[in-house]
């Protein structure tokens, strides 16, 4: 049939034109592809416990390898500017690679966490892993689409790994319960997003953002509808992903429910890839048109931004402050998205990188005080946490702090620069409403430190956590927790390097050259 | 050879850091040798740099700054971890790590048995770090972050005894007295960054000779603020003599030679936007170091606690400083700073040597005759109470000489006042001088002293609102108990004290005032000090004059407590009112007004806190605790109303985008 309508438009018509694949351009990806493939492949082929967790070591080092895949591509766009591949739908620039290493970096993260967690609840194997590098392998692929085909293709690619994760804990309800939940919503802002993918394309001809961008530059539409409600419906698909207000109803259940070191990676890597994607299509490719929907963002993030703050306060489950506070951040980049000028950009990816650390080492806590089961996760469960390992605390407590944006520590400047940005770009309200719902959101980070520094004081005899057994930090989760802790008051004191190099990488769009 | 100025912070950085990590595993002594080395090191790696630096010549060769990275990037503003190296700030090093090596070394001995060995000295090496922060910061931020470091581990170092209440409330007073300054010091900065657009002192040096005159006495009037909160200035000293509850090496390193002298050097620092306020502004500056500086002494005169003797005479000679500056005389500020930071630090180092000696006995009352028994702590004792009460040839004679002739050129009432200040510094230190190594042995007597007079002045010296004091006498109690016995100190307690006295004899030498060649100093500090310093007009006759005069009357004081107290027993107290004792009340009238009208002001401010700002708190709680219940009926867990969330989200977005659209 098909080659008969060929046969019927016309002789001269040539086998389909396959593009060219730069291959190259590809590699971070594939580094991420072929890793989850050996890993289990191999995975298949190994016994599934093994004393030593190699698992987890090969992902690092997939991450590792997709970082070393990033730095010849970096030197690349360095030299000779951004490019873009495969027929336009892959741009190389310096923010999808930026956006890459901060990904890399949760995956590794959260891999180290994963394998004590795995062996704690006895559910070693290589899949969890596998699906991790999927989904990053998705995320990515977000970050450096110019085509809303390939957008929607990472989102999904990065989604329904995730989904998978969620249930990751066979035997715990909650975790069963997460992936649905998770899943079902997830497909259900899908479905918006894609919509709103055909509406761009309807008001414009195209799905790939040069040349949208390119269009919207040249043309004055007639009738903006169809592109205003495109935006509106791409608007629900990502902010579902970032977990903005009011897209973000599921946040606290999944990450409640889902096991720990998973909501490490989800919070940072996949928030990243969701943020990247924004990034890419709002403020990059509609840029002509911000005055449309600047104000959206505006009140999305003013939403966020109190919403976490204020629901934060009221939670007494350690997961779901933590969640609520992921949604207060989500606020804080979506300021430097609302921005849309070069320093916001440069403030949300500062955000992104810091706070990638900051979340994952936070979850990383999580994941050891959850103890066997991954059920002690309530405020009691921190009480009195100083006096019994009191350098679990103090991690604990500077990644809290962190949060919270005391100064010294990364995420200070990360606010600090996310603000600045909304200042610059005259959002002096939004950036009021910043300032004010960070402080609410302090007393969150300090009410979970002083019960863990102050807890339990009355007695040693009523003291809960007295008769509790030592926890126990695997070393892998504690190799994560140093770097975490390393990077957070590191960036804190040094943030030079870190706001270079998110400076050279604003995303740019540029066609391909074949 | 100034490529290296980042060295002198990062070692003392690495082994607060090394100590932190590893400081029990070494424990007594090898983490005291390890602080030791590092602050050692930074000493040979500033003396390095200082050659560097005088090696080099031309216009503006001695001036370095070494920009590190920048910390704050943030469009026009921008904040810069760097270092500048000037003749001003290499001195300030060249004394602090020279002393804090020597402290450093001391306490090995003097903290030996300590069960908190290995923290005290964590504690020691950030706050060399800070206050090396603090004195090569070449930006006002950077400076403050020193400011606050130093003054942060001063209050973990006061309170280190923590367990004991009044070392702990010593240190809560430290910490909100120097709230007030570290204020006034804000607001300076934030001034100076609206008045120049930047805060790094080559652009304010630049900058500064454009200020308008309103700005500039604004700015400068906040520094003073700032600079009397650290420096124990009059009204915020009441915390330095508190301060004295941290151990002896504490005393000598923060509160006499280092710390204290911050406010000195920020004045000294930013010395061009002085000169460019109104004049007033100096004049009180001097005011306020002449009229702290003879306060201090007459308190200083009737203490009993040998370091008490010395923390008012560390806030008397502070005055001193603050008198140069207000004179214009910032050379002879600095070279004060120098030479007291040698015989200060000789002098708290000598009376820890002797309450290591007496068991943890701090009366001088029951000391005495201690000359023979700790000869070495006794010879560098003398020598440096000689510099201190400023008989030449010791070095704080020179300096002091040269604070009173600056004084003279700006007010003879000014002089005046400096000169019954060395009088009565000359008396009360000879005071303690005889007490403490001369006359008649006392402490075998003082257990047998059962009620009587010594309890009866026990009970004096607790009631003088001092924690130091108190606590000294819980000691006491405990030490007469046990036979004491008194000995000579371990040779890392003499070592220090032998270096210092003999810096004490021959500081003066970098700054010889009666021939212009022989002022190094001088020539050395004028590129930085050259906008406000004062040039001196009177004839070498008027000099020579107030020198004799000088020395004179710090005879005369030497005289008068010889006659006083050398032959006299010192339960006379031929020389002591009790309101001097008592610091002239005012500590107990700050706490009578705090406790009295301010108590009431703050129950005002309580009651408003309560039910205003508590209220509105409460408000806004139960707010969002409403909120909650209402968000927690759509936070259902039902996966449907999730779903209409989203939805509903979406409509009102399309709807918002659609009417702005319609709208447009």
């Amino acid at each position: 049939m098909t080659l008969g309508l060929l046969a019927q438009a016309g002789d001269g018509v040539a086998p389909i034109d396959t593009p060219g694949v730069a291959w190259s351009a590809l590699s971070p990806i594939l580094v991420l592809i072929g890793g989850a493939i050996v890993l289990l492949v191999v995975g298949a082929l190994a016994p599934r416990r093994s004393r030593i967790g190699w698992h987890a070591m090969l992902t690092v080092a997939v991450a590792g390898g997709t970082i070393a895949a990033v730095v010849p591509l970096w030197d690349r766009v360095h030299d000779d500017g951004p490019y873009s591949a495969v027929a336009s739908a892959v741009g190389v620039d310096g923010f999808s690679l930026f956006v890459t290493v901060v990904i890399a970096v949760a995956v590794a993260i959260a891999a180290l966490l994963t394998d004590g967690y795995l062996r704690r609840e006895g559910l070693e194997g290589p899949e969890p892993y596998v699906l991790m590098l999927l989904s990053a392998a998705g995320a990515v692929m977000m970050a450096s689409a110019n085509d809303l085909i390939v957008m929607f293709l990472g989102l999904e690619i990065m989604s329904i790994a995730v989904y998978v994760l969620a249930g990751l804990h066979l035997r715990r309800r909650r975790s069963g319960e997460a992936a649905v939940k998770y899943f079902v919503l997830g497909s259900f802002s899908s479905a918006f997003f894609l919509y709103g993918v055909a509406l761009v394309y309807g008001a414009t001809g195209s799905t790939n953002l040069v040349r949208i961008a390119r269009f919207l530059a040249a043309n004055t539409l007639a009738d903006q509808g169809l592109l205003i409600a495109g935006f509106a419906l791409l608007l629900v698909g990502f902010g579902f992903k970032v977990a903005a207000v009011p897209f973000h109803s599921w946040t606290p259940d999944v990450y409640q429910g889902s096991p720990s070191p998973i909501v490490a990676f989800m919070a940072s890597g996949v928030k990243a890839g969701g943020f990247a994607g924004l990034l890419r299509v709002f403020v990059a490719t509609f840029g002509t048109y911000r005055l449309d929907w600047q104000p959206v963002v505006y009140g999305i993030a003013v939403l966020s931004l109190v919403v976490g703050a204020v629901l934060a306060v009221v939670q007494t489950d350690v997961k779901r402050m933590l969640a609520y506070s992921s949604i207060n951040h989500a606020g804080f980049i979506l300021i430097g998205v609302q921005a849309a000028t070069d320093e916001g950009v440069t403030a949300a990816l500062f955000y992104l990188a810091a706070y990638t650390f900051m979340v994952a080492g936070a979850f990383g806590v999580v994941t050891v005080v959850g103890r066997r089961g991954d059920g002690h996760h309530h405020l009691d469960d921190y009480q009195g946490l100083a006096r019994r390992q009191p350098l679990l605390a103090l991690v604990f407590a500077i990644f809290l702090l962190a949060q919270a944006g005391v100064p010294l520590t990364s995420g200070f400047l990360a606010k600090f620069y996310v603000v600045e940005a909304a200042i610059e770009a005259r959002s002096f309200w939004l950036a009021l409403v910043a300032m004010v719902s960070a402080v609410v959101s302090a007393f969150l980070y300090l009410r979970i430190v002083l019960v863990m520094y102050a807890g339990a004081g009355d007695g040693a005899d009523t003291d809960p956590a007295a008769g509790r057994p030592r926890l126990a930090v695997p070393a892998a989760a504690a190799i994560a927790l140093v770097v975490a802790v390393a990077a957070t008051i590191g960036i804190g004191l040094v943030p030079d390097p870190l706001t270079r190099t998110a400076r050279d990488a604003t995303p740019e769009l540029v066609a391909a050259s074949d | 050879m100034v490529e290296l100025t980042w060295v002198i912070p990062a070692l003392p950085l690495l082994g607060f850091l090394l100590l932190l990590a590893f400081g029990r595993r070494l424990g007594d002594p090898l983490a005291g040798w390890l602080a030791t080395a590092t602050v050692g090191g930074s000493f040979a790696a500033t003396v390095v740099v200082f050659l560097g630096l005088r090696g080099a010549d031309g216009g503006d060769a001695h001036r370095y700054t070494q920009t590190l990275f920048t910390w704050l990037p943030a469009g026009g503003f921008s904040v810069d971890v760097g270092f500048l190296v000037d003749p001003l700030s290499i001195t300030m090093c060249l004394f602090v790590t020279g002393t804090a090596a020597l402290i450093h070394l001391y306490s090995i001995g003097y903290m030996h048995g300590d069960e908190g060995f290995s923290r005290f000295f964590v504690y020691m090496n950030l706050f060399v770090f800070s206050m090396l922060v603090l004195v090569l910061g070449d930006n006002l931020l950077l400076t403050f972050l020193g400011w606050e470091g130093v003054g942060a581990c001063s209050y973990f170092l006061i309170a280190f005894w923590h367990t004991k209440e009044a070392n702990a409330s010593a240190g809560k007073k430290a910490f909100v007295t120097n709230r007030i300054g570290d204020w006034g010091y804000l607001v300076a900065i934030l001034l100076t960054f609206f008045a120049l657009g930047s805060i790094t002192y080559t652009d304010i040096f630049a900058g500064a000779g454009g200020l308008a005159t309103t700005t500039a006495t604004a700015i400068a009037v906040l520094l003073v603020i700032g600079a009397i909160g650290k420096s124990a200035q009059l009204p915020l000293y009441v915390w330095l003599p508190d301060a004295m509850a941290g151990p002896t090496p504490v005393s000598a390193l923060i509160h006499a030679a280092t710390m204290v002298t911050a406010g000195v050097y920020l004045l000294t620092r930013m010395n061009p936007v002085i000169a460019q306020a109104s004049p007033w502004v100096s004049t009180t500056i001097a005011v306020v170091g002449a009229a702290t500086a003879l306060f201090a002494a007459t308190v200083a005169v009737a203490q009993h606690d040998i370091k008490r003797v010395l923390a008012y005479s560390t806030v008397s000679q502070l005055g001193y400083m603050f008198l140069a500056v207000g004179s214009g005389a910032y050379v002879a500020a600095i070279f004060h700073m120098v030479t007291h930071a040698f015989f200060k630090a000789l002098l708290f180092l000598g009376s820890g040597s002797v309450i290591h000696g007496m068991g943890g006995e701090q009366d001088m009352r029951r000391m005495g005759g201690l000359r023979a028994l700790m000869p070495v702590t006794a010879a560098t004792f003398i020598v440096g109470w000689l510099a201190i009460a400023g008989v030449p040839p010791f070095s704080g004679f020179w300096s002091k000489d040269e604070v009173l002739l600056f004084a003279w050129e700006k007010h003879p009432l000014l002089w005046a006042v400096g000169l019954v200040t060395a009088l009565l510094t000359a008396f009360y230190m000879g005071r303690l001088v005889f007490l403490t190594f001369f006359g008649e042995p006392r402490w075998r007597r003082a257990g047998t002293h059962p009620g009587g007079e010594a309890e009866q002045s026990a009970a004096e010296v607790a009631d003088d609102g001092g924690g130091a004091t108190s606590t000294a006498t819980a000691v006491t109690a405990v030490a007469a108990e046990q036979e004491v016995h008194p000995h000579e100190s371990p040779w890392t307690m003499t070592v220090p004290l032998v270096v210092l006295a003999g810096l004490s004899l021959l500081g003066g030498v970098i700054n010889l005032s009666f021939l212009s060649r022989l002022q190094v100093l001088e020539h050395w500090l004028e590129p930085v000090v050259e906008a406000g310093e004062h040039h001196l007009d009177s004839s070498s006759g008027v000099k020579l004059g107030l020198a004799v005069v000088a020395t004179v009357a710090s005879l005369v004081g030497i005289g008068l407590a010889s006659v006083l107290y050398l032959r006299r027993s010192a339960a006379d107290r031929p020389a002591e009112p009790d309101i001097l004792l008592e610091g002239w009340h005012y500590d107990q009238a700050v706490s009578a007004f705090a406790g009295g009208p301010g108590r009431r002001f703050f129950d005002a401010t309580t009651w408003f806190d309560r039910h205003i700002v508590d209220g509105a708190v409460n408000g806004v709680a139960a707010l969002i605790r409403g909120l909650g219940g209402v968000a927690r009926g759509l936070q259902s867990g039902y996966v449907r109303s999730y779903a209409l969330g989203v939805a509903a989200g979406a409509v009102v977005l399309v709807a918002v985008f659609v009417l702005r659209g319609v709208a447009l």
